[in-house]
């Protein structure tokens, strides 16, 4: 627990010792403003919701969480910082749940930046908070689902650029995965039970009724599960390849 | 168990190549072993599988009685280690760095050793810069900083003073040696006069393979130069002449200056035979060089021999 701890406390820090988590936070707020008042018509569509707000959020992550999750292993590799931290007396899963820990809270922290919003709704009218606050709690578990991803792509490579670029396709893919786009494909050469486990994997699908408020085990087990997967596979990756 | 560090018939393949080839010795307490081979011997993989990083493809190694494949964190908590070109978090300060790794390693007077270490290798004009903005010789030094932080019982050191400058190098050789006493330490290096600086013991590994396992004076006496005479003066030809029939000498290499080096038959010795030589010339004050052996002849002969 320590040795976690020391993990995502070093990587956490790291975020604010660069310009990564100040350029980060200005573009994720900059962009889920402009996004809501501008695309999503927040005062004309004359509600006290944050609706508007919400339903850019898995765009926004397509492209920003895989700009954070690209270094988590890759950057090790690359410096060959990787041996070092391999070396000392910590364990894998230590490793894999420190980093994503650490970037998970990061996206957080730029998430949370975000409460004038919600002010300002509160200010304007008289929202259901209780929905807001699930709606939060929904995007910040897509975070994770993302990020999840990006850190075992991230793994695999020691090229930033190549983890960035699989991991904005394969975030897209579960993204997507309940639409036309994505199920066409695989309606052609598979089962029917198998084209709709595949459309259930949607980010989508499982983040849009939590949006709406409505809070589901199965939307909020679904990206539990999710990241569970991932890190896991995180965990085998870095295991099999640290040196390669 | 007698040695700190035990190593049994380790082998290391990557696809088709055997990098490491059944490598098996024990090194102990006291002991500072020099690892050399040519690039690509196989010293770096032996010390990445040594220290947990890389699991060998059959083999066992045993640090301090901790199998490592078996109890792996027993085992790295009782090493230190710098890799090779000794990476670091170059965002961080020493500083921070040396936290990070004192929050995992955990050592009991945790303050104190930061302080030492710190101050030993003087870390303190550079405590507060990043790591990437230090020079070569900081780096390495915050390296090795974080490979003594927990008083480890057993050292590995990469090529510690690869790409360092004259005086750092002496600096993290005098390190190694005031660490030496009480520590199982092995460093690989293909720069010999380092094994001569602080190793009591030389493994030669080529292709995965000990080509020899000796002292480094040992080794030294394998060389043809060991025991060869040079005379550092300008001589005529009948004394070149007369030096090159005598019985014991073997070849006769031409010196800058005129000078001479006679390499001895193996076994013999020359020193006798040539001064006697040098008086009967009236060539009393001709300064002799008796040469203890050339560790890079001997490098060469050994490391060659195996790739013809």
């Amino acid at each position: 627990m320590n040795n976690l701890i020391a993990i995502l406390r070093r990587e956490l820090v790291g975020y604010f010792q660069t310009p990564v988590a100040y350029v980060f936070i200005m573009i994720f707020l900059l962009l889920s403003g402009t996004l809501s008042f501008y695309l999503g018509n927040f005062y004309e569509r004359e509600q006290a919701d944050l609706g508007a707000f919400f339903t850019f959020h898995p765009w926004l992550y397509l492209f920003l969480v895989p700009a954070i999750s690209m270094r988590l292993w890759a950057e090790e590799r690359k410096t060959g910082s990787i041996e070092l931290l391999m070396t000392l007396p910590v364990t894998v899963s230590q490793a894999v749940l420190g980093k994503f820990l650490a970037a998970w809270i990061f996206t957080g922290i730029a998430l949370f930046l975000t409460f004038p919003i919600w002010l300002t709704v509160n200010y304007l009218g008289d929202p259901d908070n209780g929905i807001i606050l699930g709606a939060y709690l929904g995007s910040f578990l897509m975070a994770g689902g993302f990020m999840a991803i990006g850190a075992c792509i991230s793994a695999t490579t020691r090229n930033q650029v190549v983890a960035f670029i699989l991991s904005l396709v394969t975030c897209f893919l579960f993204l997507l995965s309940g639409f036309p786009l994505v199920l066409d494909f695989f309606q052609l050469w598979l089962p029917q039970p198998v084209v709709d486990a595949i459309a259930s994997l949607s980010f989508l699908t499982h983040f849009s009724s939590i949006n709406k408020g409505v809070i589901d085990l199965r939307d909020l087990s679904y990206f539990v599960i999710l990241i569970s997967v991932w890190l896991y596979a995180n965990m085998i990756v870095v295991r099999a390849r640290k040196a390669a | 168990m007698s040695g700190s560090v035990v190593i049994e018939n380790l082998v290391k393949i990557y696809g088709d190549l055997h990098a490491v080839d059944d490598l098996s010795f024990e090194v102990g307490s006291g002991e500072v072993l020099g690892f050399l081979g040519p690039n690509g011997a196989g010293k770096s993989t032996t010390m990445k599988i040594i220290t947990g990083f890389l699991p060998p493809t059959s083999g066992r190694v045993t640090v301090c009685g901790h199998p490592v494949e078996t109890q792996p964190e027993a085992a790295k908590r009782c090493l230190g280690y710098l890799p090779e070109g000794a990476p670091a978090y170059s965002e961080m300060t020493p500083w921070q760095f040396l936290n990070f790794v004192a929050d995992i390693r955990r050592p009991e007077n945790r303050r104190e050793r930061l302080d030492w270490v710190i101050g030993q290798l003087g870390l303190e004009p550079v405590l507060h810069r990043p790591v990437d903005t230090l020079s070569k010789g900081y780096r390495r030094r915050v390296g090795l900083a974080q490979a003594m932080l927990h008083d480890p019982r057993v050292l590995i050191m990469d090529e510690p003073t690869d790409g360092l400058d004259p005086n750092q190098k002496r600096q993290v050789r005098d390190f190694i040696n005031e660490m030496a006493k009480d520590k199982t330490i092995i460093i690989s290096t293909h720069i010999l006069e380092e094994v001569e600086a602080i190793c009591t013991r030389a493994i030669i590994v080529s292709s995965g393979k000990i080509l020899v396992d000796e002292t480094p004076e040992e080794l030294r006496r394998r060389s043809r130069y060991c025991n060869a005479v040079t005379v550092q003066a300008e001589l005529k030809e009948p004394v070149r002449t007369a030096l090159g029939e005598l019985e014991d000498v073997a070849v006769v290499e031409p010196e800058r200056n005129q000078g001479l080096t006679l390499i001895p038959r193996p076994g013999c010795t020359l020193e006798g035979a040539v001064r006697d030589v040098l008086l009967r010339h009236n060539l009393k004050e001709v300064p002799l060089h008796i040469q203890a052996g050339r560790l890079d002849d001997v490098f060469h002969t050994l490391t060659h021999n195996v790739h013809e």
